[in-house]
């Protein structure tokens, strides 16, 4: 297949102070697909992650958005940009209610005088959007819209980040360990939620610990390593204990890599 | 782990495979039926002002039954309002920092020296008094500037920022004002406008000062703001979760500088407010502002934490220190009285508020 990636990562490098994160990374996403990426502890996915977020800055190395070059200064460039990221520890603000933390730093205020003027936020306009966001990913179990994220379960939580991601994210949407802090049934609840953003066309960039659920959902499984991509292996062609040789070096990486 | 697993593709683990058998209602949110108390704690989790405002209502209630009938007269209870007006508005300065869950002990020295300015740049430059007032708030927003640039820009925690700046300005205070107090019968003659929030009106038996008013319009104002503009609600997402907010998209310093910025303001409009109210300008007055603003929120039902409560809490907060101390002095007790009954609120206060942080799920 000969598809355009839409997100790339061509030798990125990020250190700190003598501790090099990043070192010569390169990253591919395409269209529509679920990309996970694994690594083992320290191996710079985080660092990956966070600079194709927005979140740091690569001292080397380009990052091309349907093949224009970009450079994000901040999170928020790169969300203007078409990417939302589901953080691990989600970023939601537990004293503010669902629908002000899905418009947290990009509300909608009143048309008119009482917005232009008086800087008013359209409260209802933002409930209705939130409330159908929610429904539309199945989450609408959650009755008021307008109370504070901290009164929800871990599970509940997880959704309203994904359902924010999805609303807003336009090209991409990055999950940083979506799973890693629910139960078993909030976490199958949670990965059918990416597989129906994957089925509205998003491609979903996955970073996972969980080798059961990355091969579940995964279309391709790109494997960190010491700062760079040691490969991308297709998880059907390879079993989990491959991937965790892989990632650990017990096994040598094989040569061809995986293209969508 | 087997190749067969991996191979399944997009089907349930096998130690899943029993779930299809468990309840599907995964982010189901009224799970059980709630007790009495745990309906009270969700009340007032989404209702932080509402203790504070019980609490008014009831020693206002307990005063009048103590004192009689004269502790409901409308000249009592704007006398109260008198009282408070200055430790309300600081009060609403300190609410803002608070909100970021931050603290400023130098928020009465920051009101003393912009009244000071004002006095001191009419009487001894000979500057006309709007522009010395003027001065006075380009003094306390500069003084707020600086707190908040040390908190974002340099890391340092509020408490210990606005402890130095408290003990800096109140010394820049007493240096520059040579600890001269300007008269009354000069203000009268010369600035009149310095002493403005000080003039009163009469409604029926209500005493109003322009004081009063201004510190119910800059609640109301701020209450606003706080809760039906993004700028609002990002001074609680700041103080609630500040690495949240940033990757939400909140510039966080930028938020905290102007939260500062706004406390300085608002320190020198209690300064003119004082001026009105002492009748001179005085560079000893306002010692305890600080510690009596923070009261007021804290009382208020406004979490130290951060990113909790309301500014409405914090006025009524205020107004439960004015009514016990005035109705306190009525019945005639000691004035110590007043105190350790503060003390003990102030720790039923914190309880409280960490009792209504446990609600969840």
């Amino acid at each position: 297949m000969s598809q355009e990636p839409i997100l790339t990562a061509r030798g990125l490098v990020k250190r700190y102070g003598r501790v090099t994160a990043l070192d010569n990374a390169d990253f591919d996403l395409y269209p529509g697909e679920i990309l996970a990426v694994i690594g083992d502890n320290g191996a710079g996915k985080s660092s990956l992650i966070k600079a194709i977020s927005g979140a740091v800055h690569p001292d080397e190395g380009e990052i091309r958005l349907n093949g224009e070059v970009i450079h994000f200064r901040s999170p928020m460039e790169a969300r203007d940009a078409g990417i939302e990221t589901v953080y691990q520890n989600l970023a939601l603000s537990p004293a503010l209610s669902i629908a002000d933390n899905m418009f947290l730093g990009r509300e909608i205020r009143k048309p008119g005088f009482l917005g232009q003027w008086f800087r008013m936020l359209d409260r209802p306009a933002m409930e209705k959007r939130a409330r159908e966001k929610l429904t539309e990913l199945g989450l609408m179990t959650i009755q008021n819209i307008g109370q504070a994220v901290e009164t929800l379960s871990g599970g509940q939580r997880q959704g309203v980040a994904v359902a924010r991601a999805a609303a807003f994210g336009s090209k991409v949407v990055i999950m940083d360990e979506p799973t890693a802090a629910l139960g078993v049934k909030e976490s199958r609840r949670v990965l059918e939620l990416i597989l129906d953003v994957k089925r509205r066309g998003l491609p979903i960039v996955l970073i996972s610990h969980n080798m059961p659920h990355v091969f579940e959902v995964a279309d391709r499984i790109h494997i960190h390593r010491l700062g760079r991509r040691l490969t991308v292996i297709d998880p059907k062609q390879y079993s989990m204990s491959d991937a965790v040789a892989f990632m650990t070096g017990a096994k040598p990486a094989p040569e061809q890599m995986v293209a969508a | 782990m087997s190749d067969a697993t991996a191979a399944g593709g997009k089907q349930p683990q096998e130690f899943e495979k029993v779930l299809s058998g468990s309840d599907t209602s995964v982010a189901n949110f009224e799970t059980q039926s709630r007790t009495p108390l745990e309906t009270a704690q969700h009340f007032l989790h989404s209702n932080p002002a509402a203790v504070p405002l019980i609490v008014l209502l009831l020693s206002i209630l307990g005063f009048g039954i103590a004192v009689g009938g004269k502790f409901f007269s409308a000249f009592t209870m704007t006398l109260i309002l008198q009282q408070v007006a200055i430790v309300g508005i600081v009060g609403a300065a300190q609410t803002l920092v608070i909100l970021t869950a931050g603290i400023d002990l130098s928020v009465g020295a920051i009101m003393v020296l912009s009244s000071v300015v004002m006095g001191q740049f009419t009487f001894r430059y000979g500057l006309p008094a709007p522009v010395a007032i003027l001065c006075g708030f380009a003094v306390g927003g500069l003084c707020g500037w600086l707190n908040g640039a040390l908190v974002a820009h340099m890391k340092l925690p509020p408490f210990i920022v606005t402890l130095g700046t408290w003990q800096i300005i109140l010394a820049a205070n007493f240096l520059y004002s040579a600890n001269e107090t300007i008269r009354s019968q000069d203000i009268d003659a010369q600035a009149p406008l310095l002493k403005i929030f000080g003039e009163t009106f009469r409604l029926g038996g209500a005493v109003f000062t322009f004081g009063v008013i201004v510190m119910v319009l800059l609640v109301a104002v701020l209450w606003y703001i706080l809760n039906h503009t993004a700028w609002g609600r990002h001074v609680y997402a700041v103080g609630d979760d500040p690495e949240a907010a940033k990757l939400s998209g909140v510039r966080v310093k930028g938020m905290l500088v102007q939260v500062y910025v706004l406390s300085g303001l608002i320190c020198a409009l209690a300064g003119w407010v004082l001026i009105g109210r002492l009748g001179s300008v005085s560079p000893t007055s306002g010692q305890f502002t600080n510690i009596e603003s923070i009261t007021a929120v804290v009382i208020g039902g406004i979490s130290l934490f951060g990113g909790r409560g309301s500014i409405l809490g914090m006025i009524f907060g205020a107004l439960i220190v004015g009514v016990f101390s005035l109705g306190l002095r009525l019945i005639g007790t000691d004035p110590q009285w007043t105190y350790l009954l503060i003390g003990l609120l102030i720790i039923v206060a914190v309880a409280i508020d960490q009792w209504i942080r446990k609600v969840a799920g």
